[in-house]
C-alpha cells in the first residue's frame, strides 16, 4: 500500500476527533540552525475544511486496527472499513515533511488498541520520542493517552507531548457499557487523575532547573452527543465533574456523524450539530461566565435549540433585569444576553470615562435587538417588553430561519 | 498646512518624530497631509513643499504618552489604509490632554484605531498560517520558497516568526511589496517579486490534499464557516484550495449515501491483532483486605462512586492492632487512589511521628469511601456525607474490622465516631466518654486533622493541635503496652 493510499485510511479515521487545538502550551523554539518548529502560545489554523473545522495538525492513527469494539466508531473491530498502519518512522517523515512546508502546527497521533494497551501506547510515544530527540522537533504534539497503559509510558508520554488526552466518550456508565463494552469509566477517571496529579506536580516545580516537563498544555477529553439518550443535563455536569475533578484544558463535544460503516445498532442520521453548538456556548457560560449547571438548560433537561442558552437563561429569570450597563458589577454584566466577555471589560473600562449610551453599544456593533430590553442606558431603558409575552417569541427566530447554520 | 513625506509607508520612527513635534507645537490634526513618498496613494497636497524639519513655531512642553500607545501605532501603522497616519496623530493630541484616553474603550477613534490594530494582527496571524512553502533545488542544497500576497504591509512584522520556526531550513517568502530571506543565520528583505518568480508545485501536495480530503467530514458540512475564517482571497495560493469545491458538491451525496447505507453487517471476520491476555493475577483469598478491596472498587451502594474517581480503601498491615478511621478522602486521596495522602494526611503523619506512632504498622481507612464534592470550576468543594451514605458504607467498613480484628479504634471526626457506634453524639461528648464500635472494639475519639487546617485563629491553632497530640499519645501508649 502506498503513502497516498495509508494516509487517505488513517486521516480518514483520525477525523471523528474533534480537538484540533495547538495552543495553550509553553513558548519555545528551535536554535538556530538547530532543529525545526517552535510553539507560541497561540496555536495556528492552517487551513479549514468546508465542515467549518480547522486544520491544525496533522490528525492520523498509527493504525486503524482495533480490538475494540466500540459501536459508534469507524475503526471498531467488526467494521468494515480497509485497515491500515503507519510504521513510526513514516509518521515521523510525513509529519516533518508536512511541517516543513508550513502546513501545521504539529501532531496529533491516536491509534487502534492492538495487541495490548502498552504495546499500542509504546508506539504511539516513540513517534513522538523520535520527533523530539532525533529531530530537534519543537513544534505541537498532541497524544491519545490509553487509559490501561502503564504509569512508566504516561510519564514519557508527557515528557515529550504538550498535550495529553483521553476520551470519556459517552456520558453515563451505562451507555459507555452498552455502547463500548471493552472500555471502562473508572479505569478512564483513574488515569485522569493520574495525570493531573502529574500536571500538578510539574506545575509546581516549573520554577526549579531540573525540572520535568509534563504536557504542559494539560490534558482534554471528548464526548459523543447524540450516540445515545443523554440529557444536555447530564452531559454538562459531567463536563462540569470533569473540570473540576481532573482540571482539563478542554472538553469537546462530537455529534454523533453518520459513518461510513456504521452499526446496525446506532439510528442512522444527521449529526445533531446545533445541539453541539448549544453545548459549546452552555460550556463557555460555566466556564467563563460564573453559570453553574443547575442554571442552564430548559425542559427535560435539554438545551433550547432556538436560541442561545444565555439568552434562554435571561428570559426565565427576568426578575435579575434589566441591568444597568453604567453601574452593574461585572457578574451581572456577563449574564446580559449578547454581552460577550471582551465587550464586558471594554464597557468597564469604557464607563470610567462617560455614560454609556445607545450609539456607544452601535459603535460596538452589539447585537441590540437582543441585548436592549435587557439593559439600562445613560438614554435608553428598557419598555415594558421586558415583562411581556411578546419578548419570547420575538427573540426566537421566525421559523423560515430555523435551519442549521450551513 | 504641513506636508509630513515618510520615507516608508511602515515608517515609524519618521512618524513619531514629526507628530512629536507638531503636538508641541499643537498642530490641528486638520492642517496636516501626511504622505508616504513615491506612493501610490493619492497626494492632494504633493504642490507643497514638505515642512522644514525644524519649523520656526515655538514648542510647547515635553510630554508622553502611555506604552500601550506605542504598541498600538507600531502595529497600525502596518495597515494599508493611506488615514492611518492621521488618525494616530490625532489620538496623540487627545492623549496629550488627556493620558488615559485609550481607555475609553467605546470612544470612535479608539474603537476604529482597535479596529485597523485587528485587522493588522489578523493579516499577520493569516500570513503565518497560510503561507506554503515548495522545495527548489539550488546549489546550496534544498531552498524552501513561497509565494504570498498580504493584504497590509506586514512582511517585516511577520517575518521573525518563521525565522524562529523554521531555525534550520532555507527559506524564501516572496510577496508583491517586499520579499525576505533566511539563510541559517540572517533575515533578509528584498524588493518585491512578480508571482511567476515563485514555484509553482511540490511533491507533497499531493500527499497534503488527500489528508485535507480525508480529514474532511461530508456529514457536517458547514461552508460559511470555512468561508469566514479562509476567505477566498487566500484560496489561489493554498494548493489545498483546489479541492474546496468538489468536495463540497459531493458533500450530501457522500453523507446521504452513508445514512442510507448504514445499515452494514458486522464483519465477519472481525479485526482482532493477537489479542494478549493478561497473566490472571495471584488470587488473594477471600476475606482478605485485598479481596475485599477489591469488591470494593466497583461499589455503587450509594451515589457517591458516580462523580468520584475512584474507590479509596483503607491501607495497612492486617495484623495492625491499631485502626484509624478517618471521614472520606480528598480531593488528593481521590486522585491517588490512597488515603490520607493530601493536606490532611501530611498533618496527620507528622502527628504520629511526633508521638512515635510508625504509619506503617497501622491501619488507616475512612468510613466513607468515596470523595463526596460539588464542582466549583477548576476545583472541588468537599461535602459532608449523610448519614445514608455513612450507613452504605458502614458495610465495607465492618468486613474491614472483621478481618482486622483491631485492639483499638481510633475514630477521627465525628463521621467515623457516627459510623462506628452507629449513635448520633458530639464530638466533645466522644472525646470523654469509654466508648465501642458496633463489633465491641474499644474505641477513641479525636477531631479530624483536617480539622486543624481550618482553624483561623493560631492560638486556638495551638491548643486544637495539642490536645490532638495528646489523644494520640494515648494511643501510642496502647500501642507500645501490647
Amino acid at each position: 500500500m502506498d503513502m497516498l493510499e495509508k494516509l487517505g485510511i488513517l486521516a480518514d479515521a483520525a477525523k471523528y476527533d474533534a480537538s484540533c487545538a495547538s495552543s495553550g502550551t509553553d513558548k519555545k523554539h528551535a536554535a538556530a540552525g538547530k532543529g525545526i518548529g517552535s510553539t507560541e502560545g497561540m496555536g495556528i489554523c492552517h487551513s479549514y475544511a468546508p465542515d467549518g473545522r480547522c486544520i491544525s495538525l496533522l490528525k492520523v492513527l498509527l493504525t486503524n486496527a482495533c480490538n475494540f469494539d466500540c459501536l459508534y466508531c469507524v475503526n471498531r473491530a467488526s467494521s468494515n472499513v480497509p485497515r491500515a498502519r503507519f510504521t513510526v518512522a513514516e509518521i515521523v517523515k510525513l509529519t516533518l515533511d508536512f511541517y516543513r512546508r508550513n502546513y501545521i502546527e504539529g501532531l496529533f497521533l491516536s491509534s487502534g488498541i492492538i495487541r495490548n494497551p502498552d504495546y499500542t501506547m509504546e508506539q504511539v510515544v516513540a513517534v513522538a520520542k523520535s520527533l523530539r530527540l532525533d529531530h530537534g522537533f519543537h513544534g505541537y504534539i498532541h497524544l491519545k493517552t490509553i487509559p490501561e497503559a502503564s504509569e512508566a509510558l504516561i510519564t514519557e508520554a508527557g515528557l515529550y507531548a504538550d498535550r495529553l488526552s483521553i476520551n470519556v466518550e459517552l456520558p453515563t456508565e451505562a451507555a459507555l457499557t452498552a455502547l463500548a463494552p471493552e472500555k471502562s469509566i473508572p479505569s478512564i477517571r483513574r488515569t485522569m487523575g493520574r495525570l493531573r496529579l502529574k500536571l500538578d506536580e510539574a506545575k509546581s516545580e516549573k520554577h526549579l532547573k531540573h525540572a520535568r516537563r509534563f504536557a504542559p498544555a494539560g490534558q482534554s477529553t471528548q464526548m459523543i452527543i447524540g450516540a445515545d439518550a443523554s440529557t444536555d443535563r447530564s452531559i454538562l455536569d459531567l463536563s462540569a465533574n470533569l473540570y473540576g475533578s481532573y482540571r482539563l484544558k478542554r472538553v469537546y463535544y462530537s455529534a454523533f456523524s453518520p459513518i461510513p460503516d456504521s452499526s446496525l445498532k446506532l439510528p442512522p442520521k444527521a449529526p445533531p450539530l446545533m445541539r453541539e453548538h448549544r453545548l459549546y456556548q452552555a460550556d463557555w457560560l460555566l466556564r467563563f461566565y460564573g453559570f453553574q449547571v443547575s442554571e442552564i438548560g430548559g425542559k427535560g433537561g435539554m438545551l433550547d435549540l432556538d436560541i442561545d442558552p444565555k439568552l434562554a437563561w435571561a428570559l426565565a429569570n427576568r426578575d435579575r433585569f434589566p441591568v444597568d450597563l453604567n453601574r452593574a458589577p461585572r457578574e451581572e454584566l456577563l449574564r446580559v444576553p449578547g454581552l460577550g466577555s471582551k465587550t464586558v471589560e471594554r464597557l468597564i473600562s469604557a464607563r470610567r470615562y462617560r455614560t454609556i449610551r445607545s450609539d456607544d453599544l452601535v459603535q460596538l456593533r452589539l447585537p441590540l435587538a437582543k441585548l436592549m430590553p435587557f439593559v439600562v442606558l445613560g438614554d435608553h431603558k428598557p419598555s415594558g417588553l421586558l415583562d411581556s409575552e411578546r419578548l419570547s417569541a420575538l427573540l426566537r427566530p421566525k421559523p423560515t430561519q430555523m435551519q442549521l447554520p450551513f | 498646512m504641513h506636508r509630513i513625506a515618510l520615507t516608508g509607508p511602515t515608517n515609524i520612527r519618521g512618524w513619531r518624530e514629526a507628530a512629536r513635534r507638531l503636538a508641541r507645537q499643537d498642530v490641528d490634526p486638520a492642517d496636516i497631509a501626511w504622505v508616504v513618498e513615491g506612493a501610490a496613494e493619492s497626494d492632494l497636497f504633493g504642490g507643497l513643499p514638505a515642512s522644514p524639519q525644524a519649523s520656526s513655531a515655538p514648542e510647547g512642553p515635553a510630554f508622553s504618552v502611555p506604552r500601550a500607545f506605542l504598541g498600538l501605532a507600531e502595529t497600525v501603522i502596518l495597515h494599508r489604509d493611506p488615514e492611518r497616519f492621521a488618525l494616530l496623530y490625532q489620538m496623540i493630541c487627545r492623549l496629550k490632554d488627556n493620558h488615559d484616553a485609550l481607555e475609553d474603550s467605546v470612544d470612535p477613534l479608539v474603537v476604529r484605531l482597535n479596529g485597523l490594530a485587528r485587522s493588522v494582527r489578523r493579516d499577520i496571524h493569516k500570513m503565518h498560517a497560510f503561507v506554503r512553502f515548495r522545495t527548489v533545488e539550488t546549489e546550496a542544497g534544498e531552498c524552501f520558497v513561497a509565494w504570498f500576497e498580504p493584504e497590509h504591509h506586514i512582511v517585516e512584522a511577520a517575518a521573525p516568526f518563521f525565522a524562529r520556526r523554521f531555525a534550520s531550513m532555507r527559506w524564501s517568502i516572496l510577496t508583491p511589496e517586499r520579499s525576505v530571506h533566511w539563510d541559517g543565520e540572517i533575515l533578509r528583505l528584498s524588493e518585491g517579486v512578480e508571482r511567476s518568480e515563485a514555484p509553482t508545485e511540490d511533491k507533497l501536495e499531493d500527499l497534503w490534499r488527500r489528508y485535507y480530503a480525508a480529514i474532511f467530514n461530508p456529514a457536517r458540512l458547514k461552508v460559511q464557516a470555512m468561508m469566514s475564517e479562509m476567505p477566498k482571497k487566500y484560496w489561489r495560493n493554498l494548493p489545498e484550495a483546489s479541492l474546496i469545491k468538489p468536495l463540497i458538491d459531493q458533500a450530501e451525496r457522500r453523507s446521504v449515501d452513508m445514512v442510507a447505507l448504514a445499515a452494514t453487517a458486522p464483519n465477519p471476520r472481525p479485526q482482532r491483532t493477537r489479542v494478549e491476555i493478561p497473566v490472571a493475577s495471584v488470587v488473594e483469598p477471600l476475606g482478605s483486605i485485598q479481596a475485599l478491596r477489591e469488591a470494593a472498587s466497583g461499589c455503587r451502594r450509594c451515589p457517591l462512586g458516580v462523580p468520584a474517581t475512584q474507590t479509596v480503601f483503607g491501607e495497612g498491615p492486617e495484623d495492625a492492632g491499631i485502626v484509624f478511621v478517618g471521614e472520606q478522602p480528598g480531593d488528593q486521596e481521590d486522585l491517588a487512589g490512597r488515603p490520607f495522602v493530601g493536606p490532611a494526611g501530611k498533618v496527620f503523619d507528622a502527628a504520629l511521628e511526633e508521638v512515635g506512632i510508625d504509619r506503617g504498622r497501622v491501619y488507616v481507612t475512612n468510613a466513607v469511601k468515596h470523595f463526596k464534592f460539588v464542582p466549583r470550576g477548576k476545583r472541588r468543594l468537599h461535602q459532608k456525607p449523610n448519614v445514608s451514605e455513612i450507613q452504605a458504607c458502614r458495610w465495607w467498613l465492618k468486613q474491614e474490622l472483621d478481618i482486622l480484628r483491631p485492639r483499638l479504634v481510633v475514630a477521627l471526626g465525628l463521621t467515623a465516631v457516627r459510623s462506628l457506634t452507629g449513635q448520633p453524639m458530639t464530638l466533645e461528648v466522644a472525646r470523654q466518654r469509654r466508648l465501642e464500635t458496633l463489633e465491641g472494639a474499644p474505641l477513641l475519639a479525636t477531631i479530624h486533622p483536617s480539622y486543624l487546617l481550618r482553624l483561623p485563629d493560631e492560638a486556638m491553632k495551638a491548643r486544637e493541635h495539642a490536645r490532638f497530640l495528646e489523644d494520640l499519645r494515648r494511643v501510642a501508649a496502647f500501642a507500645n503496652a501490647a
